[in-house]
């Protein structure tokens, strides 16, 4: 019985997956036909053969190293910053519920401003290369680090705690056996969260003041009326972005597993 | 050989929660004191909110009384005594990111003994409780009953001569607590545990005590204790007997009052909003 349920399940999951591709295939399909019949100007629409051409000479030239390096550059650093950052002192304000309730609402309410507002501060402390985008993107995801550390380790069963200390357990076991493993799935998911907007902030803000990066190359093609090519950047980027954004799901689906 | 000092002894216990002018302020234990005999099974009975769950917990070191002393196998109580002393609460305290059989083992790793040895105590314990062929699962994919014995192997992997049990069967249906009930009677008999353990269940507590410790309302101390004279393992024909029939009469007479005592108590206390007392 629990094998029919399952296959019922991977069939359900098997026609989502072709209504999904299926939409895909119609987005692609219309902007081909708005590209080519509808007469919509190629310097707004470039035809999507056009852009795969673009596509594809741009992965055989290579010429996006560069720029992904200073991106992926970017990020790595951001995220470095806010995960220790965000992490520390997340357990820190957890050890005590003074701290909790000084610093949840506080944290929430300046994670809800849009920081991005400040790019032109971080622009003018650090300059137009790479350090403006690692401050801005730390900063951004700093807030769904911290908060959820904070929830993670601020909101461990009571009993739990209790039953490990009736039990002889140091304040290493009770973090190591207790406190961690409670808190890991929500501290999981505020890692993923600060990733996912460290990087659409780092493109975001190569795309308003920048030298280099994939963003600035994206504004830099737009400029220059080069829709195609700008296009086949944007295909890339979204490329890019959807595989780390699987690899940090497939590393949070992990640790969540048990 | 002299006459064997009881295993615990209490004390004198007073405890409060908050401060004298506080909404809060409860007075959970006035004047408590008590002998737990070695090897004997003292049920602690009374009306919710009597105390009886903060006086396991002064005994277990896992709260400090306002007032009052407490012994266990002749040491001052000063914090949890996880050598001496095991406890069983009522519910959900395995952690659900360990199977069952990692739960058992790291109650031993906390009290440093080696891995080899932890496999063989965590072994038998579950083994002891029946519960063998469920190592390798999560607490979730068990029923009530199921991880109230993988909390109870726990417990008795740990070897202390004393067991703390805490409501441990006050969430489960009727049948599988009397289930539980029997197989702990079995167990108990031959563990020789000193034992105390909570209950609302006044069957429950003549089915599996040798005394009976009955509380009286807020401020909790205890009323009275009676002495049910029966040999353990107890079968299930005891529970029909005219004895246990009477015994249990006995007890609801005794509890009755108080019980009554205790509704008035938190009706007024929900009148003036007196906020969470203790359980």
């Amino acid at each position: 019985m629990a094998g029919k349920t399952a296959e019922r399940r991977n069939r359900g999951a098997l026609v989502s997956r072709l209504v999904q591709a299926g939409f895909l295939v119609g987005l692609i399909a219309i902007w081909y036909l708005a590209a080519t019949r509808w007469g919509v100007n190629r310097l707004l629409l470039p035809n999507p053969i056009a852009v795969y051409d673009n596509l594809l000479d741009i992965l055989r030239s290579g010429e996006f190293i560069d720029d992904l390096k200073t991106t992926l550059g970017e990020l790595a650093v951001a995220f470095a910053i806010s995960v220790t950052g965000g992490v520390t002192l997340g357990y820190l304000i957890s050890r005590s519920p003074y701290w909790i309730e000084v610093f949840e609402p506080l944290l929430a309410a300046i994670y809800s401003i849009p920081i991005i507002l400040f790019l032109p501060l971080f622009v003018l402390f650090f300059g137009l290369g790479p350090a403006s985008k690692i401050a801005l993107g730390a900063s951004i995801s700093f807030f769904p680090i911290v908060i959820n550390t904070i929830a993670g380790f601020g909101h461990v069963d009571r009993l739990f705690v209790t039953t490990a200390r009736s039990m002889g357990a140091s304040d290493y076991h009770l973090f190591r056996y207790v406190l961690l493993p409670a808190a890991l799935p929500v501290i999981l998911t505020g890692l993923r969260m600060g990733f996912t907007t460290a990087l659409l902030s780092i493109i975001g803000s190569e795309t308003l003041a920048s030298l280099a990066g994939l963003g600035h190359r994206i504004v830099h093609l737009a400029e220059a009326m080069e829709m195609a090519r700008m296009f086949a950047y944007i295909v890339f980027v979204i490329a890019i972005a959807v595989t780390l954004n699987a690899i940090v799901s497939t590393f949070e689906a992990r640790g969540k597993r048990n | 050989m002299a006459t064997a000092e009881a295993a615990i002894k209490v004390r004198g216990v007073f405890h409060q929660f908050g401060e004298e002018d506080d909404r809060r302020f409860v007075r959970a234990l006035a004047d408590t004191s008590l002998d737990v005999e070695r090897g004997e099974l003292l049920c602690l009975i009374g009306p919710s909110g009597c105390g009886k769950s903060t006086l396991l917990n002064i005994i277990g070191g896992l709260m400090e009384p306002s007032s009052g002393t407490t012994e266990v196998l002749g040491k001052p109580v000063r914090g949890p005594l996880p050598r001496d002393i095991a406890f069983v609460f009522q519910e959900n305290s395995l952690f659900p990111w360990n199977t069952v059989i990692e739960n058992i083992e790291l109650g031993l790793t906390f009290q440093g003994v080696a891995k080899s040895e932890r496999e063989a105590r965590a072994a038998a314990a579950l083994e002891a409780v029946g519960l063998k062929e469920f190592a390798q699962h999560y607490p979730a994919q068990l029923s009530g009953g199921m991880r109230q014995r993988a909390a109870l192997a726990r417990a008795l992997s740990l070897e202390t001569p004393i067991l703390l049990m805490d409501e441990p069967f006050g969430a489960l249906d009727e049948q599988t607590r009397m289930i539980l009930g029997e197989d702990l009677s079995e167990l108990l008999a031959r563990s020789r545990k000193t034992i105390v353990f909570v209950t609302h269940s006044l069957g429950e507590a003549v089915f599996l005590a040798d005394r009976v410790a009955v509380f009286s309302a807020r401020p909790g101390s205890i009323k009275q204790i009676i002495v049910v004279d029966e040999a353990h393992p107890r079968k299930p024909e005891f529970v029909t007997s005219a004895k246990f029939t009477s015994l249990r009469n006995q007890l609801y007479g005794l509890l009755h009052d108080e019980i009554r005592k205790a509704v008035q108590q938190s009706a007024a206390a929900d009148a003036v909003k007196a906020g969470t007392g203790p359980a």
